[in-house]
């Protein structure tokens, strides 16, 4: 059961408060992308073992959609921020860093 | 419901409230002047803060997403402040809508309304965790629910009004019955 | 024969009888009793079957961790079955019977099993039932599952409550025992939110018992006097009879409780299942002995050491009046003590040491037993109840020394921490060689959101196996939790002193996986590791031999710790055993994954108040009333209650819906259409965004125009549908499908967050805020003259147009829209005043011969005009050019979602089944769901397909079966018949037609 604090309501909220988008960060390709770029838009998703960016939305609360950094094997909590963004805010990169040292964004 | 069930615990269906939802920036010139006049004599205050509630004049603004609130007023008041509000918004990108039929409102009166509320929610809803001006969107049972404190040892909570008979039926069931305690310790 | 002893029992009160049954017989017990403990006082020393070979079982624990003395409880709706009977507290008036037996407890044609065991091995399952294949369905299923499974489920509905509790903590102390409640105190007097929970009904753990001494006081007391601290803080809260069953991810932990299972009826809930969010758990769960694994260690009467000891002790209930002990550690020899104390014959303790001489050693010489080392036990002697042990050397094969005459056995293989709560999020594990034990390794704990560790282990479920280092251990943990919170709070108070304990002195154990060392293969066949699955030492052997090198696979292949018990005896002692087989040491091989629960949850705890008329929300639309009084017969559309339809007095649903078609076809019909849903979309950049959101155009849509529109995903599917209205220049109201109301919303809401976070455009779902009414018919109109207000002329609200006004003074926006094909008003008001509108409507409508009509008269009337329906023409896996909505898809526009995908060559190839109607030659009704036959076979052998049914219905207006499909090609192939296998051999013939049945010009909408 994860606990996410909404970064809109400072809500720790429980995961049955929320509503999960997947990965976060994948950038939209419209008509002009090639074959290949929409392929990978629609359907390549990254499942790692470690870092991961997801998207959530505080359904029973703001109803703001939000983005979690997170470790998929420790459950450690990077922070979370708002999804009116195209890249992880510098101080959750930091964040990250601090705790996987040399850990790279890749978009 | 027995004698000692019901003072520890009464639930009411209603009142019935006016509700505008209001949807802008929150930085809008005027905009808490605007939603402190519509309840009335309040001046700039009635912009709440996150997770808040501010009460004035048999009304209140609530803090219902970083640009969305919720305005409370007696029913008969609705239409003219949303004509009110519309008027001081007019020229700033806003959505005002009367949802005062799409909701229903419920007040649960007496000591036991943390406990009935922890047996159906996720939130924290004991003293440190939820106080007087908090306003508070969750989840009771299978539905959202949103609730305040609306006085002392009384809460009043909303949910969607289709849903009306499953929250009575639920809240009715969290009446019942005597709790584990959880809140009643002194310190607690 | 087992007995209640005349003096002694610490938690019976000898002056309360209790009286109970058990198969029937009336027994009688004290209050305080478990009932195990009042079983076997009662001399019931066989209390079930095992699982495999239904051999005779007794009682081997006094704890959770029993795998045998399993029993249905109670009767009726309050029947539970697998009731551990150690962990049920007795009262008057129990009703318990034994399990897995046919047709008695004594005797039993399952037993049969037993003597043919040699030929059910482990995978004997898997392997003998694999051919024919025939054989598995008609034979080998139906013999398996009538032997499978562990008592019967309970067939009366459950006239009990339960209950969920949430409660947020900043430490959760799991265990009631000395370490948990030093945990507690520690974390509680710094005035953290604590909680403590003992799964038992009693505090103090196995310090009473033991008799353990703190500051010179007997354990109770100090007990006693931690629990009066405790309850005083205010901060704390205390649980008994409130299990652990698991630790999640963050700090999340469910807790059972059982709140009124030992007195029933009461009007208390019968369980509680508490939800706790904890920001450190501490987990002092204790310790479980391990049993030893010798020739019959099976027998009814074979018992745990410490069981036996608790059960003197506690209760004054002796397993027997002559006990051997058998052992590899000291710790045994204090059941030797309290039976002598208490009177009872032990007439050796068999220990496989080689050399017994610390100083409980000592004591047990001195008080006249006989110790007899390096020694084992060869074989028990008895099937259904111990009388005898045959001893021989440990270190040998099994010759016969002895044979002593004893009528139980006591029995210790060491103790293994309770590692599950701290195994179940993660924490790891470390073998501790000189107990032969995993414990936590603190150096790889659980870790919470914020990267620190999030579970702390204490006392014995740590591996501190002395009374001072277990009670000193808690509060370390304690300390090392506040700690990790970051509060500060550790530094607060000072550290209160512990009790002073006197020292233990303890000789080292010897591990022991089998007794004697070098038994040979027959014995094995006999040392039971598993007691309810009946998995032996020769089982795991040979699924070593057989290659199950990984414990998962030989767990799934022997099924070795997958009882209800979950092997907490077992597990330990059957990977060591595997250890020995594949040669290597037992952390090589590792343990099995822990995972919740750590044991039994009932269903109805889960549920909680999810039951019955709360079992799911029922949305109800404002005029609900009115159907449900009207006779409506519901049909659940989502969470909704929707009439199906109004059958009147002696009709059947069928003719009624024929009624309500023609009446709306003829007269005029109502519809509640109230749940459909409605988005007020607003701003600026409006009409761009919903050029994103549609494939049409919506930004052209003038001001008092609707228009129909489609919804798609990104990968181009049609998710929605729905007519969208412009109310201003920056406003539009977005009509939506029942089920897509919330769905599109949020849809809406995700694109403009997520991707479009620039662009000035706020949403509101106002689903709820209005009534909506459709008034369909060719008397719509005059109906609604007749209500009286604005104009409803065709001149003044033209098709697809809306205006808003007033009818009968209501204040409405209506909408000439049409699903049916008639002329159609769709007219929205406040939710509040939609029952009065309706009422009107029926009231003046009278005249008009105005008939309510249901959710199939609609989907019947929307088929006959070929108008598609989500969920029906669409799977998920259809786009709009397959239903012949191209026409809807805007060319002008440079991008919508979907459009990429609209180009993608599977999606424009021109072999994708396509929308068109059906007619039966016969004019009956297709089955719904049918599929079109084609000529030859595909890959897997079976017939190819050309298409499918995707809506069939009786059409009145038509007087005969209509339906609607995707064939390949169809729109090409009008007039060609098509043949549809439908159940029993036979087939229909359809021709393909055009999906518009009536009124193909629409002529009668637009009147």
């Amino acid at each position: 059961m994860l606990i996410l604090e909404c970064p809109f309501c400072g809500i720790m909220a429980d995961e049955t408060e929320l509503a999960p988008g997947g990965e976060a960060h994948v950038r939209r390709v419209g008509p002009e992308g090639s074959d290949e770029a929409f392929e990978a838009y629609l359907f390549m998703r990254r499942n790692p073992c470690g870092v991961h960016f997801e998207l959530w939305r505080h359904a029973h609360g703001c109803g703001r959609w939000f983005i979690a950094a997170r470790n998929t094997l420790t459950l450690e909590v990077y922070g979370t921020y708002p999804a009116q963004t195209d890249r992880p805010p510098a101080a959750i990169v930091r964040a990250i860093r601090r705790r996987v040292p040399g850990w790279e964004w890749q978009p | 419901m027995s004698e000692r069930e019901a003072a520890r615990l009464r639930l009411r269906r209603g009142p019935g409230l006016g509700m505008i939802a209001l949807r802008c920036a929150p930085h809008v010139p005027g905009l808490g002047e605007a939603l402190g006049g519509a309840l009335g004599g309040m001046r700039g205050a009635a912009l709440p803060e996150r997770g808040r509630i501010v009460s004035a004049n048999g009304g209140a603004v609530a803090w219902m997403s970083p640009d969305e609130w919720l305005l409370l007023c007696p029913r008969e008041r609705t239409a003219g402040l949303l004509e009110r509000l519309s008027r001081e918004l007019a020229g700033e990108h806003h959505l005002l809508a009367d949802v005062s039929d799409a909701r229903a409102v419920f007040t649960l009166s007496g000591p036991g309304w943390r406990e009935a509320l922890a047996r159906l929610g996720p939130a924290d809803v004991s003293p440190a965790g939820f106080g007087a001006g908090m306003f508070r969107r969750s989840r009771l049972g299978q539905v959202a629910a949103a609730f305040w404190i609306s006085g002392p040892d009384e809460l009043r909570l909303f949910c969607r009004s289709s849903v009306a008979g499953y929250m009575e039926a639920l809240l009715e069931g969290a009446a019942r019955g005597e709790g584990p305690g959880i809140f009643d310790a002194p310190g607690a | 024969m087992s007995l209640r002893l005349s003096s002694g029992g610490r938690l019976i009160e000898r002056d309360r009888p209790l009286d109970f049954t058990f198969n029937g017989r009336r027994l009688r017990g004290l209050a305080g009793d478990s009932l195990a403990s009042a079983l076997l006082a009662n001399g019931q020393m066989l209390v079930g079957r095992s699982f495999k070979y239904h051999r005779p079982r007794g009682v081997v624990a006094s704890g959770v961790e029993e795998p045998n003395a399993l029993v249905g409880l109670g009767r009726g709706g309050r029947f539970e079955p697998n009731r551990r009977a150690t962990t049920v507290e007795l009262f008057d008036g129990l009703e318990a019977v034994s399990q897995n037996h046919w047709p008695g407890l004594g005797f039993d044609l399952g037993a049969l099993n037993d003597l043919a065991a040699r030929f059910l091995p482990a995978g004997f399952y898997y392997k003998t039932f694999m051919a024919p294949r025939g054989a598995w369905e008609k034979l080998f299923e139906p013999l398996i599952r009538r032997a499978a499974g562990l008592g019967r489920a309970p067939e009366e509905p459950d006239p009990d409550g339960y209950e969920h509790f949430h409660v947020h903590v900043d430490v959760l102390v799991i265990g009631g025992g000395i370490s948990g409640l030093q945990a507690a105190l520690t974390a509680g007097r710094t005035g953290a939110r604590v909680m403590l929970v003992e799964q038992g009904p009693h505090w103090g753990g196995r310090a009473p018992v033991e008799g353990v001494r703190l500051d010179g006081r007997p354990a109770a007391e100090w007990v006693d006097a931690a629990l009066g601290e405790l309850e005083r803080m205010g901060n704390v809260h205390l649980r008994r009879r409130a299990m652990a069953v698991g630790v999640y991810d963050h700090g999340y932990a469910l807790l059972h409780e059982r709140v009124a299972a030992h007195t029933p009826g009461d009007g208390r809930p019968r369980h509680r299942l508490w939800k706790v969010r904890a920001r450190r758990i501490i987990t002092a769960t204790g310790a479980l002995e391990r049993p030893l694994a010798f020739v019959g260690n099976d027998v009814p009467g074979v018992m745990l050491a410490s069981a036996v000891r608790d059960y003197v002790v506690n209760w004054a209930v002796a397993p027997g009046r002559r006990t051997v002990v058998v052992t590899n550690n000291d710790d045994a020899y204090r059941s030797a003590l309290v039976l002598r104390e208490a009177g009872l014959e032990v007439p050796a303790i068999v220990d496989a040491r080689p050399q017994a001489d610390g100083p409980l050693v000592q004591r047990a010489r001195e008080m006249g037993i006989r110790v007899v080392s390096g020694s084992a036990i060869a074989g028990v002697k008895g099937r259904r109840r111990v009388r005898g042990v045959r001893l021989c050397a440990h270190e040998g094969e099994g010759a016969v020394l002895e044979e002593i005459a004893c009528d139980a056995v006591a029995m210790s293989g060491g103790w293994s921490p309770v590692v599950h709560l701290w195994s179940h999020c993660g924490g790891k594990l470390l073998w501790e060689e000189g107990q032969a034990h995993f414990r936590p390794d603190p150096q790889r704990p659980p870790t919470g959101a914020d990267g620190a560790p999030l579970v702390f282990a204490a006392g014995n479920a740590n591996g501190r196996m002395e009374t001072a280092a277990a009670l000193a251990d808690g509060q370390v943990a304690a300390e090392a939790a506040l700690k990790a919170l970051g509060t500060g709070r550790e530094r607060g108070g000072a550290r209160a002193p512990l009790p002073a304990v006197a020292p233990e002195e303890v000789a080292p154990m010897l591990p022991v996986w089998l007794m004697p060392r070098k038994a040979g293969a027959k014995a094995r066949m006999k040392m039971w590791l598993d007691f309810q699955n009946d998995v032996k030492v020769s089982d795991v052997e040979l699924a070593a031999r057989e290659g199950y090198e990984s414990v998962e696979h030989t767990k799934r292949y022997t099924t070795l710790g997958m009882a209800t018990d979950q092997g907490k005896l077992s597990n330990i002692n059957g990977l060591a055993v595997l250890s020995e087989a594949l040669g290597q040491p037992v952390p090589q091989t590792g343990t099995t994954t822990f995972r919740p629960p750590w044991a039994p949850v009932s269903f109805g705890a889960i549920a909680g108040e999810a039951r019955g008329d709360l079992f799911q929300p029922v949305r109800e639309t404002p005029i609900h009333r009115w159907h449900e009084t009207h006779g409506a017969h519901w049909e659940p559309v989502g969470q909704w209650r929707r009439p199906y339809a109004y059958p009147r007095d002696g009709e059947s649903l069928h003719d009624a819906v024929i009624r309500e078609v023609r009446n709306a076809r003829q007269a005029v019909g109502l519809l509640d259409a109230s749940t459909l849903g409605k988005i007020l979309v607003r701003g600026p950049d409006a009409g761009r965004f919903l050029d994103m959101i549609y494939t049409n155009m919506m930004s052209t849509l003038k001001p008092g125009r609707c228009r129909y529109g489609l919804i798609c995903n990104e990968n181009g599917f049609l998710i929605d549908d729905g007519v969208v209205v412009r109310l201003d220049k920056e406003t539009f109201l977005c009509h939506t499908t029942t089920g897509g109301a919330e769905r599109i919303h949020e849809h809406m809401e995700r694109w403009l967050q997520t991707e479009w976070w620039d662009w000035r455009v706020f949403t509101a779902d106002l689903t709820e805020q209005y009534a909506q009414i459709a008034v369909v018919g060719p008397k719509a109109r005059a109906l609604l003259e007749r209500l009286g207000g604005m104009d409803v002329s065709r001149e003044s609200l033209p098709f697809m147009e809306w205006r808003a006004g007033e009818l009968a003074g209501f204040a409405v926006r209506v909408f000439r829209i049409s699903f049916s094909g008639e002329l159609s008003y769709e007219i929205a008001v406040p939710a509040g005043q939609g029952l009065a509108l309706w009422e009107r409507l029926v009231e003046e409508g009278a005249a008009f011969g105005i008939m309510p009509y249901g959710t199939e008269a609609l989907h019947v009337m929307r088929a006959e005009k070929g108008f598609i329906m989500i969920g029906d023409e669409t799977d998920g896996t259809v786009i709009p050019q397959d239903l012949g909505l191209g026409w809807a898809i805007s060319k002008k526009k440079a991008d919508y979602l979907g459009k990429r995908a609209h180009q993608r060559p599977h999606m424009t190839d021109p072999n994708r089944w396509k929308l068109v109607g059906l007619e039966t030659l016969d004019g009956s009704v297709l089955p719904d769901g049918a599929y079109a036959a084609a000529e030859g076979v595909n890959e897997n052998g079976q017939r190819k397909v050309q298409g499918r049914v995707t809506s069939s219905y009786f059409s009145p207006t038509l007087g005969r079966g209509i339906a609607l499909g995707l064939v390949e090609h169809g729109p090409e192939r009008m007039g060609e018949v098509l043949a549809f296998p439908a159940t029993g051999g036979r087939i229909i013939r359809a021709r393909i037609v055009s999906p518009v049945f009536y009124d193909k010009d629409g002529e009668k909408q637009n009147v």
